[in-house]
């Protein structure tokens, strides 16, 4: 540990963050010139998806360890950024995800149950067990679907976004990732194809400033990320990504204006993976706990809170019941999602055409008329 | 009925699609106002303008994304690889996305699109420009897989292509693209995914090929005529879904079978091919199934004529075919 402090400088939130990084929410709880001013009641409604994002996110975890679901992908630590470009896109609009952003399909509407489904892979699983647990979609909520390739989905969005815009609509299409995903092809390919065809997307960069094991610094050696916007011709924009109202008012305005025909935007939101990669990940093995520390500090909900308090709009009372609330229904949920049967056997053959080719039909029957497997997870 | 060539064909079909339906788009490199290096999409551009006939970023993996971004959206895209060996940057896209987007989102999202790309040696192009990658997609769960003969079948396949739900990957053997020229009628024609079509009948041995192998197969077929041999020769047409009725129904006929590509042997789709016919038709067999294909070796310059699996080739292997005694 001692050498890797030696080689490796600690990430905090000052070394990371310059002047021209957007910020609202001040250590005090005060909001700064660049404040939305947005009804207090929506600043409570993104609080509250906030916490219930992060109370969901630890008991999934916790019901990972127990063996009960196989796997999870969180956003500890990223609620701000996740839920503030979430709430910054209007109804029309369009989202593609990461991995990490079900909280942002949870704010659009989707039911708690539905995804609570995903994790199980049950019948009623809305990818039907087809997918690993977090691999959720719904097109209902204008929200993409996840695939685990990095960076696969961001031409995807320029696409999808200049389709909307050839069929003479206002959407707008966003895209998140990981800084990580700034190193692959397709992230200079869409940026590169957004800007010359001016598709109304957003580039979502949640610099978390870890790729699983792999810090920020290593991925680039541009200054920040948004500078990669220039080579494109796309506008990029720093912001405070532990900031929900900072976060908020720049996805905003990109979103406007992409909305308005003058083309993409690219937002880096600075912010902090604080769990593990997912469940399979064990951060100790290449990052020191002080870091981490630090980065608590800037905690998303914390300082929202602050400010909300600020305006004595939250207190104890309802942070207690929102979180017993929230862990109740998830409870109910998964209680739900644990009785529901799998998929049905013949379903592992539907969707891979709109019709059942003969060589399906012959490998559907060879598998109904077949022995089953011992070991169901 | 006017007289077209392959090129003329695709581009005729491309055009009605167009005409028919707002959501068909075009996209590639060099496909807008030159019409492409093979000039298939000419005129495209001028009657449908830039915002259906686009030259993008020349970027493979950028063409296969946005294609399939606005295919999720929900139009039609026709992207066109320039050559089928340059399409494996976009390899990802097509074979982790575009195949698998009904199937991974539950049918949230579906992905209709045609993959055009010319395919094929024989035209001097050497590795990179003469390559048949046609199997890699066929192991792939979630693609359909084309490659036309002839005119006639170039236009009612694309049109049946561009109509259905799933990504249609559409191979053109671009050393026929204007070798034949026969009618084609005018107007809509569309001919269905998943039928081959027996182009000449005999009763000794059956020969499979497909896209412009077909002509050498049916050289060859005739050649052995002279010595009393009688060849039925299957066009494929579409790979993947395979014909498998028609493949099964004339080995049963003849007992004997040589398959003809030009992609590599080793897991060329000769060898799935020969894997069916012996499952399927194993009683009936008279005689080893032969691969008549492409080495495994790169696709080579000056050596393609002896790369390639022409009429010199294939006439030896019907003759030892029938010939085989056990």
């Amino acid at each position: 540990m001692q050498t890797q402090e030696q080689v490796v400088p600690i990430r905090t939130p000052e070394s990371s963050y310059g002047d021209e990084v957007v910020t609202v929410i001040a250590k005090d709880g005060s909001a700064g010139p660049a404040d939305p001013k947005l009804p207090v009641e929506q600043v409570v409604d993104f609080y509250e998806a906030m916490v219930r994002t992060r109370t969901i996110d630890v008991q999934l975890e916790r019901l990972q360890r127990q063996g009960r679901i196989g796997f999870h992908i969180g956003s500890l630590g990223e609620e701000a950024s996740i839920l503030g470009s979430a709430a910054a896109m209007r109804p029309q609009d369009w989202i593609f995800p990461c991995y990490r952003e079900f909280g942002a399909l949870l704010y659009r509407g989707m039911p708690l149950q539905t995804y609570v489904d995903n994790m199980f892979g049950n019948a009623d699983d809305i990818v039907k067990g087809r997918q690993m647990p977090d691999h959720y979609t719904g097109r209902a909520f204008r929200f993409g679907s996840v695939s685990s390739p990095i960076g696969t989905q961001m031409t995807q969005a320029v696409g999808f976004a200049w389709a909307a815009q050839k069929k003479g609509t206002d959407e707008v299409t966003s895209v998140f990732f990981g800084e990580g995903a700034t190193s692959s092809a397709e992230f200079h390919t869409g940026m590169n194809f957004a800007g010359v065809m001016k598709a109304p997307v957003v580039f979502l960069c949640r610099n978390n400033h870890w790729a699983i094991s792999v810090p920020s610094e290593k991925q680039t050696a541009s200054k920040t990320f948004a500078d990669k916007g220039i080579a494109y011709g796309v506008p990029a924009v720093r912001v405070d990504g532990n900031d929900v109202l900072a976060t908020y008012k720049v996805v905003r305005e990109c979103v406007e204006r992409a909305a308005r025909g003058e083309g993409p935007a690219l937002v880096e939101m600075l912010t902090y993976r604080v769990g593990g990669h997912s469940t399979s990940d064990d951060p100790r093995a290449y990052r020191v706990q002080d870091e981490v520390e630090q980065w608590r500090r800037t905690d998303p909900i914390v300082r929202l809170r602050r400010h909300l308090e600020t305006k004595g709009a939250w207190d104890d009372a309802r942070e207690e019941e929102l979180t017993k609330s929230t862990e109740a229904k998830l409870k109910a949920c998964i209680v739900a999602a644990e009785k529901k049967p799998k998929p049905a056997l013949g379903t592992m053959f539907d969707g891979v055409f709109a019709e059942r080719p003969w060589h399906l039909e012959e490998q559907a029957a060879e598998l109904l008329n077949g022995p089953r497997a011992k070991d169901h997870h | 009925m006017p007289e077209m060539n392959l090129v003329q064909a695709v581009n005729d079909a491309l055009r009605i699609a167009m005409r028919h339906d707002d959501d068909v788009v075009v996209l590639g490199e060099d496909v807008g106002k030159v019409g492409g290096v093979f000039r298939v999409t000419q005129g495209l551009f001028d009657e449908f303008g830039e915002d259906r006939v686009i030259d993008t970023p020349l970027s493979e993996g950028g063409i296969i994304g946005t294609a399939i971004g606005m295919a999720l959206y929900g139009m039609k895209p026709v992207p066109e690889i320039q050559f089928a060996d340059f399409i494996f940057p976009a390899f990802d896209q097509i074979v982790s996305e575009a195949a698998k987007y009904r199937y991974r989102s539950g049918g949230e999202y579906t992905c209709p699109m045609v993959i055009r790309t010319p395919v094929g040696g024989g035209i001097r192009g050497g590795h990179y420009h003469s390559q048949s990658p046609e199997s890699l997609f066929i192991h792939t769960a979630g693609l359909k897989v084309v490659c036309p003969s002839n005119p006639y079948d170039a236009k009612g396949l694309l049109t049946a292509s561009i109509k259905d739900p799933d990504p249609v990957l559409f191979f053109e053997p671009k050393r026929i693209y204007r070798a034949v020229k026969m009618d084609v009628p005018e107007g809509d024609l569309e001919l269905p995914l998943g039928k081959a079509k027996v182009v000449r009948e005999g009763e000794d041995v059956t020969v499979i090929a497909w896209g412009a192998m077909l002509f050498e197969a049916l050289a060859s077929a005739e050649e052995v005529e002279a010595d009393g041999l009688s060849c039925e020769v299957l066009d494929l047409r579409t790979l993947w879904p395979v014909d498998i009725d028609t493949i099964v129904e004339s080995v049963k006929k003849t007992g004997r079978v040589v398959i003809v590509h030009e992609a590599p042997k080793a897991c060329g789709f000769g060898a799935e091919l020969l894997s069916m016919v012996t499952e399927k038709c194993f009683v009936h067999l008279e005689a080893p199934p032969v691969r008549v294909t492409g080495f495994d070796t790169p696709f080579p310059y000056t050596l393609e004529m002896e790369y390639l699996p022409l009429q010199h080739r294939i006439t030896p292997a019907l003759r030892e075919t029938v010939a085989y005694e056990p």
